[in-house]
Parts: structure tokens; C-alpha cells; sequence
């Protein structure tokens, strides 16, 4: 990861407290006030507490969370639909908190785009004009905004419905648009609010697939919020785990899945198949020079890398890197191994008195 | 016993003569300092008002009843329904209530647009600010139930009787309803629409404009028919005034007990009534229609 704040998003010590006066209670928050005794005895509600979060350029960072967890507010706060109590949000250096009205209007026409849960797309206006809308606040001549738009609605393969509004399209069709419309401005930050969780499965995995797709193309800055964690696991370079308005855990999938920093992560992977989450990589041992073959390449799932494992005579596997060098080794039993953690997962959370899934 | 447990405390008749004597004084002086300043602010509508009469007096009948199809054809694209209103303004003018029909649908049209060039304003400013709805709705609530004649009274003090103090009349009771729903229609605006607005950079006039206005439309439109149906309700009170139109032998009906004269009158009144509200109900309808099903 590059330095703190001088690329990408950063964002540090930052609280939010909803009330009449959150200045005024922010005292009691710094002592150590829970989240409940603050609204039983000062009326105020404690979304964020002490969010420290730095998402590296190019990247997608996911944001999960149960529902009330504090994930949707924290995304408002990159593009300021919603201020901070207290805190510190910079993007590629630049202090956010300092930007004046015009110039928060600027970023968010250039800089940051949103995707959302529920699609907000104009329902007075065709495919063509929600996409283009952005394009419309940037000034674009009318020419230019529908040649430019039209370009993002084949990108998500909506070609044909350029001129239907959204009451007539399906719930995936629609947040294609809506996707089309936050990649039209060519903004370099992409914030996206539980964008695929009102869909259907089906239409969820595609829109996966097509975000990745994209991301592969354009390499955005993407701040992805869901309450799912195999999606935070699929699309997620990282992941940042909220609770009551605090992370408790940021790492990448293997991190999560591997080492949860406690019993409510560990509920969260309980239902996970770590056959296709975890990778070899992350739990090979080291090389012997006299280990052969066969190799599997570092960024195996267990479930694609059994079958290697199975078929060799001393039931091992060498572990290459990117680049084909061998880095590692990894034996039948270490993948059955990592397989069966799950069960001391499952104590960990049985045995907690957490708050259950 | 003292007399004011038995009786209720009045003020004394001489006390009270006094009290309406100033307040009567007091307004007699406003008006007769400031009248003719404040008719003159409201000279373009009346112009506007005589020009629109007299083109409605002037050309020939079936010019009017076809513009008028049309203007119903291509607000509500109902073939049955604009077929409907010529004939409605056919019998309208057998029966000999052409010209005060003209009459009325010329000051039942001046008084909406100035109403809604009221009404629109005012209903965006009472959604942007709860104060400003918490200060206008009582002032709405007295509006809608203070008996109509009572706003005749200072309305004819000040300009006497015609044209412009009918037209005031009407303006005053008929624009509530415009200005509660335009506030109402924007209030419900969905906020995630909002939000996406603000999302990609809108400023308030863009997110006025561009947004709220054209998703309140519907309700706008509903705020504009009911506006219409109690101007065309005015219309008859106001020739109690000296507004002509379908409301004078309404009048004469009453005071002379001509029960077809009458009759015949307030069926006009109805008709163009059932036109104006079809033809802006079907309209809202179909601005809505264009975004659903």
C-alpha cells in the first residue's frame, strides 16, 4: 500500500454522531460511551466511531456489515452526502472537509460517481438521459453527451433500450443503468451502496461478473458496501468488517476467512466454502529442495488444488509464484486441514455471546 | 350574584360601534390613499383579461369550439372526449349562452395562470422550509373556510365594482389548492432520487428544475384542476361584484325566481367544469402514464 493519504482515499479518526448536538456529547464518545448508553442517556446515536481507512488507487475496497452496522453512512461520507462529527477524509491528498460548496459540486461531478441499493435512477427520463445526466451537469453539449452515453449503454449491454425509462425495465437492467450512468462521467472514484443487493441471485452474480469485468478495463477506485460476504469476497481486494460503527477487522479475503479477528467475523465465515475462498498461497509451508512437482500457482483455490495434491505419488504439491518461481509446498493434509478449520470457526462462534447472524 | 357570572361579559354596543367604526375608518382611508396605486399594478392583467374576452367575443363561434377540440385533443389524445366538448359548447351556444360562457372561460383562464404563477412559487418555497409550511398553512386554512363573501367586502372597497376586483376575488379563493400540492408533490420526491441527484453534483436550481418539478408534475396538475374548479365556483359568486359572465342570469334566476334561466346556467357552469377537470385530469394522467406501466 502506498503512503497514507497521498493517493487514493483516506480516511482517519473519523466519527459521526447523529442528534441535536453531537458536538456536545463527542466528550462522552472519546471516554469510551457505548453505542447504547449514549442514546439512552444523551439521545444520540453513535454511527461512526474512530473509522481509520485507507483504500489504495486502482482498488476495491469492500465496506461489510449487517444492516444498522454503519457501512452506508460511512460511503456518504466520501462524497459528503453526509459531514463528519469529527475526523479527517482526503482523497489523493486533498482535504475534503476544506472544499466549498462549488467545489464539492466540481468533485462530485468529475471525481466521485455513486451506484445505489435501490437504483434512484429519474424515472422521468429514458435510459439515455439518466445515463447522460452527469455528463448534462458537466457542461457536455447535447451532441457529445448522447455519443458518449450511448457508448455506455452497449458497455452494459442495454443497447436497444436507449430510449425506455426505467419503470419498463427489469430490476438487473436497471442498475446497469445506473452503473452506466456513474461510469459516464469518467469519475476516478466509484462508490457503490449495496448496488447488487436488490437483485435476484442470478442477475447478482452477472452484475459481478460485469463490474469486474469493467474494473479489469478501467481500474477505478471502487468503495463496494454489502452486507454478503461471499460478494466481499469475490470482488473485494480488501475488505473492512463494521460493526455498531466500528471496523473490527480489514484484511483481504484470506485474512478474513483464515484469521477472523474474533467470534462475529467468525460467524460471518461460518457459512462460507473455504474450497473456493482460500488459496494455496496463504497456507502453503515452506519449499524443500527435494519436492518435485506437480506445481499449482500460489493463487489456487484448495478445491482446484485437491485434486493436484491427489494425484501426486507423495500426495504434495509445489506452490509457484506469479512469475513461476517455486515459493512453497503444500501437502494433502494441510489442504484437508484448512478445509476443517471451519469446525474450530463454528466453536468460536457458538461459544461467543455475540450477536448471532 | 354579579351580572357577569349570569351573562357573558359583551362589550357595551357603543364600545363595539366604535371598534368596527376604526376598523372600517382606518381601511376607508387605506383604500382611498392607496386605491387607485394598487389598481394600477393589476392594469396587464386586465388588459390581458379585455383582450382575451374580446378575442373570445370576436371570432367566429366555430373557430373557438375547434381550437378548444384541439387544445382538449392534444392535452389529453382522447378522440371520445374532444368530440365531447364540441358538443357541450354546441348546445352551450343553441341555448343562447354563447357569449357569457366566452365571458366566463376569459376570466376563469386569467385567473388560473394567476394562480399558478402565485401558487408554483409559493408551494416550492413552503417545501423547502418547514417554518415557511408551519406560516402558510393556517393562512391556507383561513383562505379555504372564511365565507366567501367576506372577501368581497374589502376587495370592492378598494376597487369597487368590475372586472379586477372579480378577478381578485376568484385569485384569492382558488389558488390554495395549487400552492398545497406543489408543496405536497415535491415533499414526496423520492430522497434517493435526491440523493442521486446530489450524488453527481446538481445544485438546488438543477435538482428544482431538472428533478423535483417534473416528478411533482402530478400532483402540480392535480393542485391546477382543483384551482380551476373552485375559480369556475367563484365565478358565479363574483357577479354578485359586477363580473359578467354565466354568473349575472345566475344571479337574476335567484332574485327573480326564474328556475329555467337558472337551470339552464348552472348546466353551463357544470359543463365547462367537466371539461376543464377531464381535460386536466387526462393530461396529468398521461405525463404519468409516460414514466410507468
Amino acid at each position: 500500500m502506498t503512503m497514507p493519504g497521498s493517493e487514493g482515499i483516506h480516511v482517519g479518526g473519523l466519527y459521526k454522531v447523529f442528534g441535536a448536538n453531537p458536538a456536545g456529547v463527542m466528550p462522552y464518545v472519546h471516554e469510551g460511551m457505548g453505542k447504547q448508553e449514549l442514546l439512552e442517556d444523551h439521545g444520540h446515536v453513535l454511527g461512526l466511531r474512530d473509522i481509520n481507512l485507507d483504500v489504495a488507487p486502482h482498488s476495491i475496497q469492500v465496506v461489510m456489515g449487517l444492516s444498522g452496522s454503519g457501512k452506508s453512512t460511512l460511503v456518504r461520507h466520501i462524497n459528503r452526502l453526509i459531514d463528519p462529527t469529527e475526523g479527517d477524509i482526503r482523497i489523493d491528498g486533498e482535504d475534503m472537509l476544506a472544499l466549498d460548496a462549488a467545489a464539492l459540486k466540481q468533485l462530485r461531478r468529475y471525481k466521485i460517481s455513486m451506484v445505489f441499493q435501490r437504483f434512484a435512477l429519474f424515472p422521468h427520463r429514458t435510459v439515455m438521459e439518466n445515463v447522460g445526466y452527469g455528463l448534462a451537469l458537466q457542461g457536455l453539449a447535447r451532441s457529445a453527451r448522447a455519443a458518449r452515453a450511448a457508448r455506455w449503454v452497449e458497455r452494459v449491454g442495454l443497447q436497444g433500450y436507449e430510449d425506455s425509462y426505467p419503470h419498463h425495465l427489469s430490476g438487473g437492467m436497471q442498475q446497469r443503468v445506473g452503473l452506466a450512468r456513474a461510469l459516464a462521467t469518467d469519475a476516478d472514484i466509484l462508490l457503490m451502496d449495496e448496488a447488487f443487493s436488490a437483485l435476484d441471485p442470478l442477475i447478482r452474480s452477472d452484475m459481478r461478473a460485469l463490474l469486474l469485468d469493467l474494473q479489469h478495463e478501467l481500474h477505478k477506485t471502487i468503495v463496494f458496501v454489502t452486507h454478503d460476504l461471499e460478494e466481499a469476497i469475490e470482488i473485494g481486494d480488501r475488505i473492512a468488517i463494521l460493526r455498531d460503527g466500528e471496523v473490527v477487522q480489514n484484511g483481504d479475503s484470506q485474512d478474513i476467512v483464515l484469521r477472523p479477528a474474533d467470534s462475529y467475523i467468525a460467524d460471518f465465515t461460518k457459512s462460507i466454502n473455504r474450497g473456493r475462498v482460500i488459496r494455496v498461497g496463504s497456507i502453503m509451508e515452506p519449499l524443500r529442495p527435494d519436492l518435485a512437482g506437480p506445481d499449482c500457482a500460489h493463487d489456487m483455490t484448495i478445491e482446484d488444488a485437491l485434486p493436484l495434491a491427489v494425484a501426486s505419488p507423495g500426495g504434495e504439491a509445489r506452490v509457484v509464484s506469479a512469475e513461476g518461481e517455486p515459493v512453497g509446498a503444500v501437502s494433502l493434509g494441510a489442504l484437508v486441514r484448512a478445509l476443517g478449520n471451519s469446525r474450530e470457526a463454528d466453536r468460536a462462534a457458538a461459544g461467543a455471546a455475540g450477536p448471532g447472524a | 350574584m354579579t351580572d357577569w357570572v349570569l351573562n357573558f361579559p359583551t362589550l357595551d354596543i357603543a364600545t363595539l360601534r366604535a371598534v368596527h367604526k376604526s376598523i372600517d375608518a382606518a381601511y376607508k382611508t387605506f383604500s382611498r390613499n392607496y386605491g387607485d396605486a394598487i389598481e394600477s399594478v393589476f392594469d396587464p392583467l386586465l388588459w390581458l383579461l379585455i383582450k382575451f374576452e374580446w378575442v373570445l367575443l370576436n371570432a367566429p363561434w366555430w373557430v373557438i369550439v375547434l381550437a378548444i377540440a384541439g387544445i382538449c385533443y392534444s392535452a389529453s389524445r382522447r378522440v371520445r372526449l374532444s368530440l365531447g366538448v364540441i358538443v357541450a359548447f354546441l348546445v352551450i351556444g343553441v341555448l343562447g349562452m354563447w357569449e357569457d360562457t366566452m365571458r366566463t372561460l376569459a376570466i376563469i383562464f386569467v385567473a388560473t395562470l394567476i394562480a399558478i404563477a402565485i401558487g408554483i412559487p409559493l408551494g416550492i418555497a413552503m417545501s423547502r422550509s418547514d417554518r415557511m409550511q408551519a406560516f402558510m398553512t393556517p393562512i391556507l386554512d383561513v383562505m379555504q373556510t372564511m365565507p366567501i363573501f367576506v372577501y368581497l367586502i374589502p376587495v370592492v372597497m378598494l376597487f369597487g365594482l368590475g372586472k379586477i376586483p372579480g378577478l381578485i376575488a376568484v385569485v384569492i379563493y382558488a389558488v390554495p389548492p395549487v400552492i398545497r400540492l406543489t408543496n405536497l408533490g415535491i415533499r414526496l420526491v423520492d430522497q434517493e432520487v435526491l440523493e442521486a441527484a446530489d450524488a453527481f453534483g446538481a445544485g438546488t436550481w438543477r435538482r428544482l428544475f431538472g428533478v423535483q418539478l417534473p416528478l411533482a408534475l402530478p400532483n402540480i396538475m392535480a393542485g391546477v384542476n382543483q384551482t380551476i374548479m373552485m375559480a369556475l365556483s367563484m365565478v358565479v359568486i363574483a357577479s354578485m361584484i359586477g363580473v359578467k359572465g354565466l354568473g349575472m342570469p345566475v344571479l337574476q334566476a335567484v332574485t327573480n325566481q326564474y328556475f329555467a334561466l337558472g337551470l339552464f346556467n348552472g348546466a353551463a357552469v357544470v359543463g365547462l367544469a367537466i371539461v376543464f377537470d377531464r381535460v386536466t385530469q387526462s393530461y396529468g394522467r398521461r405525463i404519468q402514464a409516460q414514466r410507468q406501466a
